[in-house]
């Protein structure tokens, strides 16, 4: 494959797309789909068929369009009409007003901040390419950016790239992507390997499911540019098993890269070599840990090493190994293709770039958002989120799931960056953004974090096994009202413990939740300590007198 | 015949100690008379970092650093002993007491029991943490050991002597947390292991009285483990 | 310090083996006994803790209604509390009913293995609480003595220091 078949395929795919005058983009990525958008597809196809338009009007299932409260969502091309709600009996009204343009029941406005206080990168294409078609994808100047750099880059300048854009990893901690490259380039074992963690498991959280289900050639390509510029021949994508589409659309994906030639031996005729295969995680939340996923891999109980040594230097099978997140891999085509310097116009002086946000929680309009970094809370939450709904009051956004804090209104202009959330007690994360109103209960909250990190920890390290454990019992007593303030001071002494000695980023973080939420809400635990009362109503207290334990 | 070892000079608690490079902290701190509680940790097993009692602090370093596998560097300035430290480690022993059931008076190692013992070395008086007793089963299956998970901290030396030294892999750890329990086979009765040689070695590492043989009343429970030292040395002669 | 120091002992659910411990400091007994007074306990026949105690030794886990009135009665007033011996400081065999509940051990003690007039009682006995604890989970405690039962030796070394007025931190294993 050249640059030049590569950008004939292309015009050939916008070809054939522009011959229609209609092009329907039905969502099929999970979200809908479990409203049945599947059959809404089928529905629109056949009354296209019916009224004998098939020649002029396109139905194409692509992946997530972002306003997932509101699906199925469908979106008609090039007019940029959008649907919500759409059942299959609505699928006459909307090919009906195709040549008319007359509104119909499920319109739904798009210039509205949701969709104009985006800015796309990650998801360019999400839900306007078919996922598993790879003409679609290179039609959208998918693959240019690896045939270029094979073509024309020498490895060391693709790393170049990714530095001067200063990409800081999606997962959560934001180790510059650039950095962990370079060591893996430097490394001088003859064996290296790329892997994609797509292990997403915090609570509420689908960014990596929605990149993976609706642009999964984007994934690749940046393995494949990775791999290229680390020296690596071999990749593996660790994907949760509990997403079955995400693992279809991949597989699918790495058949149609490697019949290309874009994937496999020799790719575009070069002497560089780059196998990716998938391997399914079963559920555990903790072999997102690069070190217990390396061990899932492995065949082995998926639990964490110490580290160092860092994978990038001592990973897979003893080799260095590149680990990076789907974000961040899907955060490279671009890069290289448009340049650093193009990256790192966009964002903060510390955070480039955008993020990608799985929005939840009460807030109108829930969904998968993609923001510029630096973006202040305030206007992810009030102007793309469209505020509380039922005119009820904020009270707190939770950042980073069982890792991360909850950040009370008064932070809500805090541009959010790698650093500013962390100095308010909670972190970046992988992107789950969950919005509280007053309707919640913060202690409670708390929690229930807790007791995914209780029933998550792997067990191996003694703090984060059993302080996790004791914590969750301790935080259960005062949402029972049973506590005592000698309780709380045990849970405050516990958290001090659990973060300082636990072996893996699961315990050293688990504590966040309670942390933040005592630094935010202390008067809420002391309410419910001392006055046996839940504000919000969400805590059912055990009647007065002396509860046994 | 190999490359020269480099010599590494680094303080702990103050005490200016030279050390080879490929050494661990715990390593150099014992050989040089200080001491760090650990549990998980064996002489002739892999390290596991698993039971966190040896962390210390290293001057520039914001993390605490398991001492069982951070390798030494030049000038680095180790504090293995601190209030904080003591703290930690007090706290974490608590943890293992109150997790599952540990009746000294009653127990088949009392008096020769390494948590028993390192929890009277670290002043630790009481629990402080709420008892949680869980219920757990007792395995006899076996013709001549026991194991009672009652008295089990975890710590893995059982599944890594059966794997590395006897080669067997009989042992291995199911669940999650506080879940987490050591199994024989597929978790099924040790007597119907079809893997465990009954060389009794998991008995002898184990550092509690989980793992004991059949036969023995209170206190009678004295473990052998010299031999581990033994075996890796000679295995590492033949190589 | 001046005077006799006033000392309670009490036996809450335990074997009784920590007081014969005492007992088994022998003829140093003799020697605390110019500095100390037993006010209270199984080895003096007063009917009522007296107000005002120095030091209390508590022997036993707290496991009945009976035993949590009393601890609570004896923290309000004694100075300093010992824990004496491992049911008193970490619930011990005692403790050992708590994986089963309450009502297994009731089951198990009164009827599975009444050979006659199998019932459990309800009234003449104090009610016992649903778990099992270790003194200091109900009332704060000031020293702790572990063992099954302490030795005389450690005995004898913490009350030679508490008829002193000083601080007794006695170092023992569990067991």
């Amino acid at each position: 494959m050249t640059l030049e078949e590569l950008r004939k395929i292309a015009a050939a795919e916008q070809q054939t797309q522009q011959k229609y005058g209609h092009r329907v983009h039905v969502c099929i990525a999970a979200g809908c789909l479990s409203s049945h958008s599947d059959l809404v597809k089928e529905a629109l196809r056949k009354e296209v068929l019916e009224s004998g338009m098939q020649s002029d009007v396109l139905v194409k299932g692509v992946g997530c369009m972002g306003l997932c409260s509101a699906g199925p969502l469908v979106a008609v091309e090039p007019e940029g009409t959008l649907f919500a709600g759409v059942k299959a009996e609505d699928a006459a009204e909307i090919v009906a007003g195709l040549d008319s343009g007359a509104p119909a029941a499920t319109s739904c406005p798009t210039d509205v901040p949701f969709f104009e206080r985006q800015q796309k990168i990650v998801l360019e294409n999400s839900g306007k390419i078919d996922p598993e078609r790879i003409e679609d994808y290179i039609a959208a100047d998918g693959y240019a950016a690896l045939v270029h750099a094979l073509a024309e880059m020498s490895p060391a300048e693709v790393i170049q790239q990714v530095l001067r854009s200063g990409l800081r990893g999606r997962g959560g901690a934001g180790y510059p992507t650039g950095l962990k490259w370079t060591t893996v380039a430097k490394a001088g074992e003859e064996r290296k390997f790329v892997i994609c963690n797509a292990d997403e498991g915090d609570p509420g959280a689908f960014m990596d499911r929605a990149v993976l289900e609706s642009d999964p050639h984007r994934v690749l390509e940046g393995m494949a540019l990775a791999a290229y510029a680390v020296g690596a021949q071999q990749g593996y994508i660790y994907v949760r098993a509990e997403y079955p589409l995400a693992v279809k659309h991949l597989k699918t994906a790495i058949r149609q890269a490697e019949h290309m030639g874009l994937l496999g031996n020799s790719i575009c005729s070069t002497r560089f070599s780059f196998h990716v295969d998938i391997r399914l995680g079963a559920g555990a939340f903790v072999c997102g840990e690069e070190t217990a996923l390396l061990a899932s891999i492995e065949g082995r109980r998926g639990s964490p090493r110490p580290r160092p040594p860092y994978p990038a230097e001592d990973g897979l099978w003893g080799c260095p190994t590149l680990i990076n997140n789907v974000e961040t891999f899907a955060n490279v085509p671009p890069i290289v293709r448009k340049g650093g310097e193009w990256f790192a116009g966009i964002g903060t002086e510390k955070s480039k770039g955008t993020k990608v946000f799985a929005l939840a929680g009460r807030v109108a309009n829930t969904g998968l958002i993609e923001v510029p970094m630096g973006i202040t809370l305030r206007e992810i939450i009030f102007q793309i989120g469209g505020g509380i709904p039922e005119g009820k009051r904020f009270k707190a956004v939770q950042t980073g799931g069982p890792s991360g804090g909850c950040i009370p209104e008064q932070y809500l202009d805090s541009p959010v960056d790698y650093e500013s959330l962390a100095k308010i007690g909670s972190i970046m994360g992988s992107g789950g953004m969950i919005v509280m109103d007053e309707t919640s209960c913060m202690v409670d909250v708390a929690r229930y974090f807790m007791e995914f990190c209780k029933s998550e920890s792997c067990g191996k390290c003694v703090p984060c096994r059993t302080g996790t454990a004791q914590l969750h019992d301790l935080l259960a007593k005062i949402t029972e009202g049973t506590a005592t303030p000698a309780e709380l001071a045990l849970v405050e002494e516990l958290c001090d413990l659990v973060k300082h000695t636990s072996l893996c980023g699961l315990g050293q973080t688990a504590p966040n939740p309670v942390l933040s939420t005592l630094r935010y809400f202390r008067e809420e635990y002391e309410a419910h300590i001392a006055k046996k009362e839940c504000r919000a109503g969400v805590c059912q207290m055990h009647a007065s007198g002396e509860v046994m334990p | 015949m190999k490359t020269p070892v480099r010599v590494k000079t680094l303080t702990i608690d103050g005490q200016e100690v030279g050390a080879r490079e490929d050494q661990t902290i715990l390593e150099v701190a014992r050989e040089n008379g200080i001491e760090i509680p650990t549990l998980c940790w064996l002489a002739g097993l892999s390290p596991v970092g698993a039971c966190r009692l040896c962390l210390v602090e290293v001057r520039g370093v914001a993390r605490l650093l398991p001492a069982c596998v951070t390798r030494v560097e030049e000038g680095m300035e180790v504090t293995a002993h601190s209030e904080r430290l003591a703290a930690y480690r007090r706290s974490i022993l608590e943890l293992l007491f109150a997790e599952r059931n540990h009746v000294c008076s009653v127990c088949v190692s009392n008096g020769h029991c390494d948590l028993q013992a390192i929890a009277m070395k670290l002043d630790m008086t009481h629990v402080h943490f709420p008892y949680q007793y869980p219920r757990l089963p007792v395995d006899a299956s076996h013709e001549r050991f026991v194991i009672d998970h009652n008295r089990c901290i975890l710590c893995t030396r059982c599944v890594r002597v059966c794997d590395e030294i006897e080669g067997a892999h009989t042992w291995d750890v199911i669940a999650r947390g506080v879940e987490c329990r050591v199994i024989t086979d597929l978790n099924q009765p040790w007597g119907s292991s079809e893997s465990c040689t009954g060389c009794g070695k998991c008995v002898q590492v184990c550092p509690t009285g989980a793992l004991s043989e059949k036969g023995r009343s209170v206190a009678e429970m004295s473990k052998r483990r010299q031999f581990l030292p033994y075996l890796t040395l000679m295995r590492e002669g033949r190589r | 310090m001046s005077g006799k120091i006033r000392l309670a002992t009490v036996w809450l659910d335990g074997c009784s083996g920590c007081h014969m411990s005492v007992l088994d400091t022998d003829e140093r007994l003799i020697e605390l006994a110019q500095k100390m007074t037993v006010v209270w306990g199984p080895y003096v026949d007063h009917k009522e803790f007296p107000p005002d105690v120095d030091v209390t030794l508590v022997e036993g886990a707290v496991s009945s209604q009976e035993d949590l009135h009393k601890i609570r009665m004896v923290r309000e007033r004694t100075r300093t509390l010992v824990s004496l011996g491992d049911c008193a400081v970490t619930g011990n065999v005692p403790a050992m009913r708590n994986p089963f509940g309450v009502d297994a051990v009731l089951q198990r003690a009164y009827l599975e293995n009444a050979t006659l007039d199998a019932q459990i009682p309800r009234e003449t006995i104090p009610m016992l609480e649903a778990r099992v604890r270790p003194v200091h989970e109900v009332v704060q405690v000031d020293v702790y003595v572990p063992g099954c039962p302490p030795s005389a030796e450690l005995i004898y070394s913490v009350l030679s220091a508490l008829v002193e007025g000083k601080e007794a931190s006695p170092r023992a294993r569990f067991g």
